[in-house]
């Protein structure tokens, strides 16, 4: 029964990792007929990483390069195909229903559809206490004392004139932040936000961000931030992984990645990135010909050959790229690093 | 509930939703009503029929619908000897009475029939009685002596040798101004039945009650068997209500939540509904109903329980899953699983209310389906054997040939309640429909 987060978290040092993922696959089988297997999506496809306490990473990348899956086996969502995820120094795959619970409870996930992701017959203070009443606060005195907290925190004040409304009457920005604050209401140690302003209007998009932000260093919380997006990933990341194809390409902290951009692809998705300067504005850019490949039937060697300007037959087209550390602390796994 | 309260005040736009919610309300009032004042086992005692009903006419239609035509049938008239002036004559041994039972009779059509109740409470020996029948013109009419035991009819209607000399049934050539007129008159006026009797005993008493039949009676009329129709009509209102709504509720509720688990599970499970509810759907349900009723019992509980248990497995499983099979992939409910929901949290708090809303017109609008269905069982013969309902009525009246003998209240009135069930829970319906059906809304 003692195996509840703060005994975990004390034997914890601060060098051990919040979360360690290695080799992580995420398949999704296809059947025919209901039990035929024809093949498996390769969601997630062998991937390597560690998220630091208090860290805030973004996941770069297409879409359909598994960004999603990779954030939903994180959650719990999906059953990971092989591999390890391991929360505080424990194997997820270890836990009983009870941890899970418990693990559930340190995770918050703030989704890309703010509308879609709160229930349209529930008020906001029937949303917030959902979290609350499962884990077993059943407390009405706590559960408003939290409640309040939390809406405070995400700037939803007076708190009064939010938890009496539905979601239909709050604005989309305005969803977003009870989004966050369900995310925060169990006082999670990490939050997972799947690209969590795409479908927000400009003008509130570095609003939620900052929001994010902030109380990611308030409270010391891992911060994982999907995105398709680079340009804002600057401000509100310390280190990005670039996704391609179920696979983590590069990774390196912000500064260093945005200025030394090792891997091709990651030239060729700066290189789309929208230019503010004007002499640009008829300039031709490179951007990777052809269209992600299928996650069915992977290409074999590098993934990204067939779409790479720099492509070396013979090498890329037959073997796996293994991780290269081409500058300190930046790892790119591209043959050109050999 | 904000939304759901916002809806029903919405519901103030529909004149039919105003209309259906009244007809409801007094459905439900008139049922409230009927089983305060007459409680279950009375309904049964009264519905049982019997020796109760003496007082009450054999297939009389209902009084108002006679007067708002003009017509002049009579209602039944009781004369008691208790409110007429007995003449008291002792004798060595004994003592003769002589009861004059007085009336005014001023309908211009007979009665159905005439008795003559009598009862001699702490006789030893029968009284001997001789009646005499005086008509308003003097006329006096002897019909015969009776020896009568404690508690005796004396049905003058039957008199096969008085309705010889009269050339009419009784109760007609009794009554009749003319007795060879073909189609006899009434002779309006004050009329005598003279009770002689010759008792035993020193202080006896002999208590008689003349009864002339109606042709009308009440509000609703009797049936075959002197019952007032009344109870019927009014016992069927609390039954056919019940019946409806633990149907639809049953079936409905058992189908969304059967439909939601399958959904949410998906896999095996959910081929197991639909293969299930395919199976069923090709069940033909009043056969089997037939069945049940005809080979094991035909009480109104247990076909409610067939009913809802073929229901389960319904085609509205069909309908609810189309409906919930969006809502599994939607956000919200990932993120729910996200915070630790359980699997009948997800089903229960989370699934199952968004439908909701689109349900409740649907849900309205089949209770009458089952009401209906209700009477159909019992027009078929399998209505419960002891409940008075609607059907029973209708079932009775059929049997009877109500039609072809033109008692034309017999099958009117518990028809007319089905249909203003049937149109009240409708026209609420049809406005549900508008208020919590986004897809009509557009229009």
């Amino acid at each position: 029964m003692n195996t509840s987060p703060p005994s975990a978290a004390a034997t914890a040092t601060s060098e051990t990792p919040l979360v360690s993922v290695r080799d992580l696959r995420t398949w999704f089988e296809l059947r025919q007929w209901g039990f035929v297997r024809v093949g498996s999506v390769r969601a997630v496809d062998g991937v390597n990483f560690t998220l630091k306490r208090g860290e805030a990473v973004a996941f770069v990348g297409e879409s359909g390069c598994g960004k999603s899956s990779l954030a939903r086996t994180l959650l719990g969502l999906h059953q990971p195909t092989a591999g390890v995820v391991e929360f505080e120094g424990r194997s997820m795959a270890s836990l009983n229903s009870r941890e899970l619970l418990d693990y559930r409870a340190r995770v918050g996930y703030v989704q890309q559809d703010p509308y879609g992701a709160l229930p349209p017959f529930m008020d906001v203070r029937r949303i917030l206490r959902e979290p609350l009443i499962i884990h077993g606060i059943r407390n009405r005195a706590e559960q408003e004392r939290r409640i309040r907290k939390v809406l405070e925190e995400t700037r939803l004040s007076p708190p009064d004139e939010y938890l009496p409304k539905f979601p239909h009457m709050l604005s989309g920005g305005q969803q977003q932040r009870v989004v966050i604050a369900r995310a925060l209401i169990l006082e999670p140690s990490m939050i997972i936000a799947d690209e969590p302003v795409s479908m927000l209007d400009a003008s509130v998009r570095v609003e939620i961000l900052s929001l994010l932000r902030r109380i990611q260093t308030s409270h010391e919380l891992t911060l994982a931030f999907i995105t398709h997006d680079l340009s804002t990933v600057r401000h509100f990341a310390e280190r990005i992984f670039v996704m391609y194809a179920g696979r983590i390409v590069e990774s390196a902290p912000v500064e260093e990645l945005l200025n030394h951009p090792q891997h091709p692809y990651t030239h060729a998705l700066l290189a789309a990135l929208a230019d503010p300067d004007p002499d640009n504005a008829l300039r031709e850019r490179e951007v990777p010909s052809g269209e992600a490949p299928s996650l069915l039937n992977p290409p074999s060697g590098c993934r990204f050959h067939p779409r790479c300007p720099h492509a070396m037959s013979g090498v890329c087209d037959v073997d796996d790229p293994p991780d290269f550390e081409p500058r300190r602390g930046h790892i790119s796994s591209c043959w050109l690093h050999r | 509930m904000r939304a759901w309260l916002s809806g029903l005040l919405e519901l103030r736009k529909y004149p039919s939703a105003i209309i259906g919610m009244a007809i409801i309300a007094f459905l439900v009032g008139l049922s409230v009503y009927t089983v305060i004042t007459v409680p279950y086992s009375q309904a049964l005692e009264l519905w049982r029929g019997g020796e109760q009903w003496r007082m009450h006419p054999v297939n009389a239609g209902p009084a108002w619908v006679d007067r708002l035509r003009g017509g002049g049938k009579p209602e039944t008239m009781v004369i008691s000897s208790a409110d007429s002036d007995i003449d008291v004559e002792p004798f060595e041994g004994g003592q003769r009475l002589r009861i004059p039972l007085e009336f005014d009779y001023d309908y211009t059509a007979f009665p159905s029939e005439i008795n003559l109740f009598l009862s001699t409470p702490e006789l030893k020996r029968e009284p001997f009685t001789r009646l005499t029948w005086i008509a308003p013109d003097g006329d006096e009419t002897p019909l015969g002596g009776h020896r009568i035991a404690r508690e005796d009819r004396v049905s003058i209607t039957q008199d096969w040798a008085l309705e010889r000399r009269l050339g009419h049934v009784p109760h007609v050539g009794l009554l009749a101004r003319d007795l060879d007129d073909e189609s006899p008159q009434v002779q309006p006026g004050r009329y005598t039945l003279v009770l002689d009797a010759i008792v035993f005993d020193e202080d006896a008493r002999i208590d008689a009650d003349l009864v002339l039949y109606g042709r009308v009676h009440g509000l609703a009329g009797t049936d075959h068997q002197r019952r007032d129709l009344v109870v019927a009509l009014m016992w069927g209102t609390p039954v056919a209500l019940a019946f409806g709504l633990l149907a639809a509720v049953g079936t409905t509720i058992t189908t969304l939540i059967i439909a939601a688990t399958g959904v949410w599970y998906g896999g095996w499970i959910d081929a197991t509904i639909q293969r299930l509810t395919e199976v069923n759907m090709i069940l033909p349900l009043l056969p089997i109903l037939v069945m049940v009723g005809t080979l094991y019992s035909t009480s109104i509980w247990l076909m409610l329980g067939v009913v809802v248990a073929l229901g389960i497995f319904s085609a509205g499983i069909k309908m609810y899953r189309a409906m919930l099979l969006p809502i599994r992939q939607s956000p919200y409910i990932e993120a729910a699983c996200a915070y630790g929901a359980g699997n009948a949290r997800i089903v229960l708090r989370y699934m199952i209310p968004r439908i909701l809303p689109v349900l409740i017109p649907t849900f309205v609008t089949l209770i009458p389906t089952f009401v209906f269905l209700e009477a159909s069982l019992a027009v078929l013969g399998l209505g419960d054997p002891i409940l008075p309902t609607w059907g029973k009525v209708l079932n009775d009246a059929q049997s009877e040939s109500a039609l072809y003998s033109q008692y034309y209240y017999w099958v009117l009135s518990p028809a007319a309640l089905l249909m203003l069930t049937g149109l009240g829970f409708a026209m609420l319906g049809f406005a549900l429909d508008r208020v919590f059906n986004p897809r009509l809304r557009a229009f």
